[in-house]
């Protein structure tokens, strides 16, 4: 028996599993919304702004390892959705995004609501169509489920015409699908990994490089047995963070722009570097010329396009992750690494990771208490000041998650990825690390927190700037701080060298916001409130929490490497 | 840096085309021709791409044409024995009677056909390697003051081995 397009629709949902659907209603899908009224077993979450329905569904896929799915309406509902397609692009984040379209009869014709959204989604995700026809749409649903988790995974966007929802055609949703052109590794070359083994198992100076490869694949436990084994000590990429638990004695920090001196300096020394799930991305390496100067490089990856891209390698490996150290666990012999060890942590002496503890609430304080107060959380984070100083001082792997726009760097990400992570896992803590700036780049989704009843809780490090930028002002660009402060009203002088007493009171009051939208509000302004503030916060579970961190306008991320710079050149005060 | 080519087998879909052209300047690699037609397979889609790059981004190139959906197979002609021509149309005017004769001779030479002919123009019509063409072209505008050139891109074929003659 023939059904409609937007019964088949819901049909795929429920065959594939999924149990969410993040959802903004419009014109060209009235009728899928229909349809998803009329059954039970799929939530549908309502969001206030379309940017932060996608971010939603990647917390709530970063955090489930499910594929997060969204559902727009055509035109803007469909553009405002790009900025979330470029970031799951990014960072492999399993998404199928739903957009409604005009009818085919009118795509052309400039109709109300319509814009070509696979033409400007090509090459932000990893596949995009318009279903054509009726009869393919249950064969196009299946195809986008199964690439978008499958090799790297990334978001896939189904473009659905008015009249293909309205219909009638097979009812039957396909079980498996062939795709001719779209085979992912499901395999890893022994030859080449023997090779890689035989490499890190004549260095001197072993290093391993874990990316956020690690857990896309859920290769954590694979990993650590296998720096347990060989004794190899590790550094990783903010998208690896966590890879190894912090407080594991051979894991030595993060590498790259910001990260930890023996990490960088690590790097620069090492004879092999070994690294895993990786892009080797600028902010990892540099300066091309000076990156690992002296390591042969081992590369293992999903995706062929990564390796060799931007340094050279001399045993790329494509494979997954998890099975590649699966396969290097079986050969797995201790090394003698104890002089390296020292040598790194002799670096770590000369350099520690740490802000003073003289004057006041520093961001480390506040990072430490969130250490403290938490044994189960999952940890987002916004882009900025912050997103570094919980990169460096926040303590991962384990029980504690991280989940950060890493690739494109996404302000506005923080909150509502935050939100879709707890809907996902909500019994699980989730503490949201986020600044004044980005926070309200999609601060109204507290109306979505509190009316799905997900208790977040949001940690807003207040310093009145858009300090990253600011940072590069003050050590770059003479202290001109143009466009960072976000106190400045017109009446201000353009001159101005930094907040003072004659400043305009911050807009908005965080703590009216919160009472606006009855969540909850703490403001924070000393070193002895923060863990109180914390518990506090852990007690509400009606409603998201606000606490409002006040720090100084001056604080830095350091250590520090200047783009392009050399990873060895670290601006350490 | 030297010119490569690339026969590339893909979906004979809506987008793909764009697609396609779209890596190369979104990734700013140095597209020179692009053709496509479909195949003896309706379904099926090939392209003969020529690009200039250096080793390491043309590795990139391959890889990055690979793991688009869209594409089935991607083949590098590069050092592959091959059959390539590019279809040319060049119209020489305001030809004396004495140029359009010397137009006659090069066509001769460069053994292609005249196509038409007017009082003072003359159309040719060439199916040459790439090269040529660009030689042919170079030595009209050389020649004459005012030519009109529309060239379609060069199409490639691997040769039939000799074991199999």
């Amino acid at each position: 028996m023939d059904i409609t397009g937007r019964k088949l629709f819901v049909r795929a949902l429920q065959e594939e599993g999924v149990d969410t659907i993040f959802g903004y209603p419009g014109g060209m899908v009235t009728d899928l919304m229909d349809e998803l009224y009329k059954q039970e077993g799929i939530r549908l979450v309502l969001p206030r702004h379309e940017q932060a329905l996608i971010h939603e569904a990647e917390g709530y896929a970063r955090a489930t390892g499910k594929i997060g799915v969204c559902l727009v309406t055509s035109g803007p509902g469909a553009t405002n959705t790009v900025t979330g397609l470029a970031d799951a692009h990014y960072d492999s984040i399993p998404l199928v995004c739903f957009t409604g379209q005009v009818p085919l009869n009118l795509i052309g014709n400039d109709a109300f609501q319509e814009v070509d959204i696979v033409g400007m989604a090509r090459n932000i995700t990893k596949y995009c169509v318009t279903v054509r026809e009726r009869k393919e749409l249950g064969k196009i649903i299946k195809m986008a489920f199964h690439i978008a988790s499958t090799g790297r995974p990334g978001p896939v966007l189904i473009d659905l015409p008015k009249n293909i929802q309205t219909e009638m055609g097979d009812a039957q949703y396909p079980e498996k699908v062939v795709i001719r052109g779209y085979k992912p590794y499901e395999s890893v070359h022994v030859g080449q990994l023997k090779k890689a083994y035989k490499i890190l198992k004549s260095a001197e100076k072993p290093l391993i490089l874990a990316g956020g490869g690690i857990h896309i694949s859920g290769a954590q436990e694979a990993l650590l047995y296998f720096v347990e084994k060989m004794k190899v000590p590790v550094v990783t990429t903010v998208m690896g963070k966590g890879a190894l638990p912090a407080q594991h004695p051979y894991y030595i920090g993060n590498c790259g722009m910001h990260g930890r001196y023996a990490a960088n300096m690590a790097v620069s020394r090492c004879d092999v570097l070994f690294s895993i799930g990786t892009r080797f991305n600028d902010r990892i390496t540099g300066d091309l010329n000076e990156f690992a100067p002296n390591a042969k490089i081992v590369h293992i990856d999903i995706d062929t396009a990564s390796i060799s891209r931007n340094v050279v390698v001399d045993v790329p490996i494509v494979a997954d992750a998890g099975l590649a150290l699966e396969k290097l666990n079986e050969w797995a012999e201790p090394k003698k690494t104890k002089k390296w060890m020292e040598e790194i942590r002799a670096w770590e002496e000369e350099n520690p990771l740490t802000m003073r503890r003289d004057k006041g609430m520093t961001p480390q304080m506040i990072m430490e208490g969130i250490n403290q107060s938490f044994e189960e959380v999952t940890l987002v984070t916004d882009v900025g000041q912050h997103q570094m100083w919980a990169s460096q001082y926040l303590e991962y792997g384990g029980k504690k998650q991280f989940i950060t726009s890493g690739g494109l760097g996404t302000m506005g990400f923080g909150f509502p990825a935050a939100i879709g992570a707890k809907i996902g896992n909500p019994e699980k803590p989730v503490v949201c690390i986020t600044g004044d700036g980005g926070f309200q780049m999609n601060m109204q989704e507290m109306a979505t927190a509190v009316a799905e009843g997900t208790p977040v809780i949001i940690c807003l490090l207040n310093n009145q700037y858009l300090g990253m930028v600011r940072q590069m002002q003050q050590l770059f660009y003479g202290k001109r701080y143009e466009a960072t402060c976000l106190r400045k009203r017109n009446t201000c002088p353009a001159d101005c060298k930094g907040p003072g007493e004659a400043c305009p009171p911050y807009v908005p009051d965080f703590m009216a916001f919160a009472k606006a939208y009855n969540a909850h509000g703490i403001r924070v302004e000393r070193q002895e409130e923060i863990l109180p503030a914390l518990r506090e916060a852990k007690g509400y579970t009606d409603a998201p929490t606000i606490i409002e961190f006040i720090i100084s306008s001056d604080e830095l991320v350091l250590p520090m490497v200047k783009g392009g710079n050399p990873m060895s050149e670290m601006i350490l005060k | 840096m030297k010119n490569r080519w690339i026969a590339l087998y893909v979906e004979n879909q809506v987008g793909v085309l764009a697609k396609v052209s779209g890596l190369f300047s979104a990734k700013s690699y140095n597209l020179q021709s692009l053709t496509v037609g479909t195949t003896e397979d309706e379904s099926v889609s090939r392209m003969t791409i020529c690009v200039t790059s250096d080793d390491i981004t043309f590795e990139q190139i391959k890889k990055q044409l690979n793991r688009m959906v869209e594409v089935i197979k991607v083949i590098d002609l590069t050092n592959v024995p091959l059959h390539m021509k590019e279809i040319l149309f060049a119209k020489v005017l305001n030809c004396t009677t004495a140029e359009k004769e010397e137009v006659f001779q090069i066509a001769q030479v460069f053994n292609v056909q005249v196509a038409d002919i007017g009082t003072d123009s003359v159309l040719l019509e060439c199916k040459l390697t790439e090269r040529r063409n660009n030689e042919l072209i170079a030595l009209l505008r050389s020649k004459y003051k005012r030519i009109e050139i529309v060239r379609g891109g060069a199409v490639a074929i691997e040769s039939i081995s000799t074991s199999c003659r």
